[in-house]
């Protein structure tokens, strides 16, 4: 049995920045020495040979059965087909091919692994060893040395002394990371204004987001909650972000109450239309959608983080992590009856941004 | 079993040793291999079951990769518009991204695709679940200390890339959770000052969501990240082999060696098996478990939401922070810091990154200890900081709770501000109890051990003496078992430096000295000491006394330093 060759290095005495502890230490005298290496009692597979043999063909046994799973989970790629017959759904054939594979190749790496864990555990001869660590610092010649072969180098540069090459090189290379951030300019647009505004407008309709059909006040139940599209949102382009956008910042929320419940705060007395009220559906928070409504309070509440809206005074926050009221849509009719918007909504929607109290 | 002599592999008569042996041969002629071969095929791995964290961590990477690999030959990352008229038929008609489509492609339309898409996912929960309890075993071991600061740096940043590669992975369906999970980090980007505007702007490609953010996060997620995540893990594990592992306390262990098994073939057969467990135990996970169906969430619509749905358990506690934070915000002259969402968003993970990342350094100011440490510390023998882990561990559970506040509220039946609030003092307060209750624990295990050492184990065997007085008899710990609990250093409690030297001069260090020392008063002043060999013998001489058949015999030959290689 080869043993590690004990590396031919001394170990540098302790460097401690209290020497005084070290002696203390060694003056107490440690209670018990090391009696040295626990010899561990010789497995049952050191000492019997039936049970050497019996390990030896359970390793045997998990490895080929390992194989037969192997097989078996090709075979069960083959027999287990997910086509979709026409009109129904094939959720059915894909869970059971995901089982059949995940199942016969999960029981083939498991027999794999335990088996060589097995094999190592019972069947191999290694003893345990004690192996010397070498030091990790280099020793004091080798670092000198290092610093002498460091400052020859920075000498034949003339780094020091040739002030002017070295400082033109600083400053090239202090610009170069500049083009880089450059480069990535277009990665998007700026801002500008286009966090104040949204498709909504003068005029605009209230849609229903279901069936897309414009909403007449009267038709609007009492404590009824109806999430409302602007009816321009309709013209944007099929493709390309801009709907999606939209979607992002214009979602509204209808809900009608009775006028007598709401305390408008002053300038907003004739927002409302006969109690229906609108409000932003994107959380002030960190942008949301809310969607949890209370009828009997007319509390509103997000479910991301629980931030807790009053729709009957002003959308204000009432619970929660949320620093600013709802946006509230004014809203009006038209002259058939429908509820259309008075203008965009007066304040920015979503999330409170650095420049947002500034516009 | 020593006496078999190894065989000489050039008279083998065994063809795959010979072939081996000219493999080697080959390769040795063109880069010198057996060099370095030589010495390392029988480098020793100590054997401990907390060793084993780092490897699954190891494991399911590999496993991340390659399910990863797979996914990519189907997946689009492709936020163009479609209408789905694949196999899913539920979403037949149903306008939606390509990326939200091709995944629908991958789960129902490839034989295995499912299989794959859910090991990569249970891959990455048991990858980072891996990670954290690996670091943590690394902290309370003080595994940390000289000389694997640098391990401990490298590992912190594996951690966090771990993390966000997993953030960017469960975005990429495009599927409305994931969408979710991007809204709330767009509200984060627009939280920091000056620049979080035109951060989510350059970030998204304009407005969000826009077109873009599925595109760039692909790069990222299966170029960019992975490879960091490689190149580091390589690093990580050089150093670790170059180090040599460290190893637990125990008769025959020093700091001048390190005892075990060698790497070939004990080590490699065991961790090699090791690793086909890992992976059949997450494959088992992914035929049986569901994970992340996105065909039941839909595509994403930033109009919509659903309710009550977790995000992954690593991004638990950022979530819960949010949920805990009070509105605060702050407002100058029209520009405005919301740091109900600064706070726990970006500056929580800030602060707590840089605690655990400086932590090596402050022990060493506290200890003034510069030395290589290779033998772990038993958690129990330092106190405090195994106090200030556990402290730590209270204080990301409770904000993870708070991450399912909703959750807790609805199987508690009671309103989820109640909740909220009794979670808000418990973040505040449950940490310093944990931190008090544990040292009182590490204080009193470290007492009983001294016991223990002083007087043996208890027998249970009641002796009465012939004044009728009971006491129980203690029994001779066995020498091993003895050295291991006294195998620790003794704590130094450091005291400052005088004031004025003899002269009367103010000494100038005496601040800084009596703030080292007021630091190493609060780690090490309570802590219990091993007793020494004068108190040792005085107890035994008293034992003799009184009952001499307990005489607990320590034999003195065999001191560590000498053991290298010359055991057997
Ligand atoms: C990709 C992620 C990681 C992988 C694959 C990995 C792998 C490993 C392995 C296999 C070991 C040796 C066995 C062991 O002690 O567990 C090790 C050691 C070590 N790891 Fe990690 N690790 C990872 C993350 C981390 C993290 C998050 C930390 C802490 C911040 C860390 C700090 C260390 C340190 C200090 C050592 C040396 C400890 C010793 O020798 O006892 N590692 N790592
Ligand atoms: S997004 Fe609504 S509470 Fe956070």
């Amino acid at each position: 049995m080869t043993t590690p060759k004990s590396e031919e290095m001394t170990y540098p005495a302790e460097h401690s920045e209290h020497t005084g502890e070290v002696e203390r230490r060694a003056a107490d005298g440690d209670p018990i020495p090391d009696p040295g290496l626990h010899e561990p009692p010789p497995r049952y597979t050191d000492v019997d040979p039936s049970a050497n043999k019996r390990a030896e063909r359970q390793v045997v046994g998990m490895f080929t059965l390992a194989s037969v799973f192997i097989v078996a989970s090709i075979v069960a790629y083959v027999l287990f087909e997910i086509e979709p017959s026409e009109g129904v759904s094939n959720v059915g054939d894909v869970q059971v091919s995901n089982f059949a594979l995940g199942i016969t190749l999960g029981l083939a790496l498991l027999l794999i692994g335990i088996g060589a864990v097995h094999w190592s555990r019972s069947l191999m001869t290694s003893p345990e060893f004690a192996e010397k660590r070498k030091p990790l610092t280099s020793s004091e010649d080798v670092r000198q040395d290092t610093l002498a072969s460091f400052n020859t180098g920075a000498h034949e540069t003339g780094f020091g002394r040739r002030k002017m090459i070295r400082n033109s090189m600083f400053g090239a290379l202090a610009l170069l990371p500049l083009p880089a951030v450059v480069l990535l300019r277009d990665l998007g647009p700026l801002p500008g204004d286009s966090k104040e505004h949204t498709v909504w407008d003068e005029g605009v309709r209230l849609l229903s987001d279901v069936t897309y059909e414009p909403i007449r006040a009267a038709d609007v139940d009492l404590g009824q909650l109806i999430n409302v599209m602007p009816e321009t949102f309709r013209e944007l382009p099929e493709h390309g972000p801009e709907r999606l956008n939209e979607r992002a910042k214009s979602p509204v929320m209808l809900v009608r109450m009775l006028p007598e419940e709401l305390s408008p705060a002053q300038g907003r007395e004739n927002w409302h239309i006969d109690g229906i009220i609108a409000y932003s559906k994107i959380c002030t928070h960190t942008g949301c959608p809310i969607s949890l409504y209370e009828r009997t309070t007319h509390h509103m509440l997000c479910p991301c983080h629980q931030s807790t809206f009053d729709l009957a005074d002003n959308g204000k926050v009432i619970f929660g992590p949320a620093t600013r009221n709802l946006p509230q849509l004014p809203l009006a009719v038209d002259d058939q009856g429908y509820l259309i918007a008075q203008s965009d909504f007066t304040e920015p929607v979503g999330p409170t941004y650095w420049e947002r109290g500034t516009r | 079993m020593s006496s078999t002599t190894p065989p000489d592999v050039s008279a083998s008569r065994n063809t795959a040793i010979r072939g081996a042996g000219k493999v080697v041969g080959f390769v040795d002629e063109r880069i010198t291999s057996s060099n370095w071969l030589k010495r390392n095929l029988r480098k020793i791995f100590p054997d401990h079951w907390s060793f084993l964290l780092g490897e699954i961590a190891l494991f399911s990477l590999i496993l991340i990769i390659l399910s990863g690999v797979f996914l990519t030959f189907w997946f689009k990352p492709s936020m163009a518009h479609i209408t789905y008229e694949g196999a899913y038929v539920p979403m037949r008609g149903i306008a939606m991204s390509e990326a939200y489509a091709s995944t629908l492609e991958l789960s129902f339309e490839v034989r295995g695709g499912l299989l794959m898409r859910q090991v990569h996912h249970w891959s990455t929960l048991v990858f980072i679940a891996a990670m954290s309890a690996h670091m943590l075993r690394v902290f309370f071991t003080g595994a940390f200390r000289k000389p694997r600061e640098l391990n401990w740096l490298v590992g912190l940043t594996l951690l966090v890339l771990g993390v966000a590669n997993g953030f960017t992975g469960y975005s990429l369906p495009d599927d409305l959770l994931s969408g979710t999970g991007l809204r709330i980090i767009e509200g984060g980007i627009l939280a920091i000052p000056v620049v979080g505007t035109y951060l989510s702007y350059f970030i998204f490609g304009g407005e969000y969501p826009g077109e873009d953010i599925i595109t760039r996060l692909y790069a990222i997620h299966i170029l960019l990240v992975p490879g960091l995540i490689v190149a580091l893990v390589t690093v990580h594990l050089m150093i670790l082999w170059y180090q040599k592992h460290t190893q637990w306390p125990g008769s025959g262990k020093s700091e001048k060696n390190v005892v075990g098994y060698p790497f070939f073939p004990i080590y490699m057969t065991k961790a090699g098996g090791f690793m086909f467990i890992v992976f059949g135990f997450i494959l088992l996970m992914s035929a049986t478990v569901q994970i992340n169906p996105v065909w039941l969430y839909g595509p994403y619509d930033p109009s919509q939401v659903t309710a009550g749905v977790q995000p992954d358990w690593y991004i638990g506690f950022l979530d819960g922070g949010l949920r805990l934070m009070p509105p605060w915000e702050i407002s100058i002259f029209g520009y405005n810091i919301p740091l109900s969402v600064l706070i726990p968003a970006m500056i929580l993970p800030g602060v707590i990154l840089t605690l655990l990342a400086v932590y090596p350094w402050i022990e060493q100011k506290v200890t003034g200890d510069k030395r290589e440490h290779h033998i772990l510390d038993r958690p129990r023998n330092m106190p405090v900081r195994t106090s200030l882990g556990v402290a730590f561990i209270v204080f990301y559970i409770v904000l993870w709770i708070a991450g399912g506040n909703d959750f807790f509220a609805t199987v508690l039946e009671i309103p989820v501000n109640w909740v909220s609030r009794f979670l808000q003092f418990s973040l505040i307060l449950m940490p310093p109890i944990a931190f008090w209750i544990t040292k009182r624990i590490c204080l009193g295990l470290q007492r009983r051990e001294r016991e223990k050492v002083l007087h043996g184990r208890e027998s249970g065997m009641i002796v009465v003496s012939p004044e009728g007085e009971f006491t129980e008899r203690h029994e001779p710990l066995d020498p091993h078992e003895a050295y291991e609990l006294v195998a620790h250093e003794r704590p130094v409690v450091r005291e400052p430096e005088p004031a004025t030297d003899p002269n009367g001069v103010p000494n100038p260090n005496y601040k800084k000295s009596l703030r080292r020392a007021r630091l190493s008063h609060f780690y090490f002043a309570d802590v219990i000491d091993k007793p020494t060999r004068d108190e040792l013998e005085r107890v035994h001489h008293h034992h003799e006394e009184i009952a001499p058949s307990s005489n607990g015999e320590t034999p003195q030959h065999g001191a560590s330093d000498d053991q290298g290689g010359q055991h057997h």
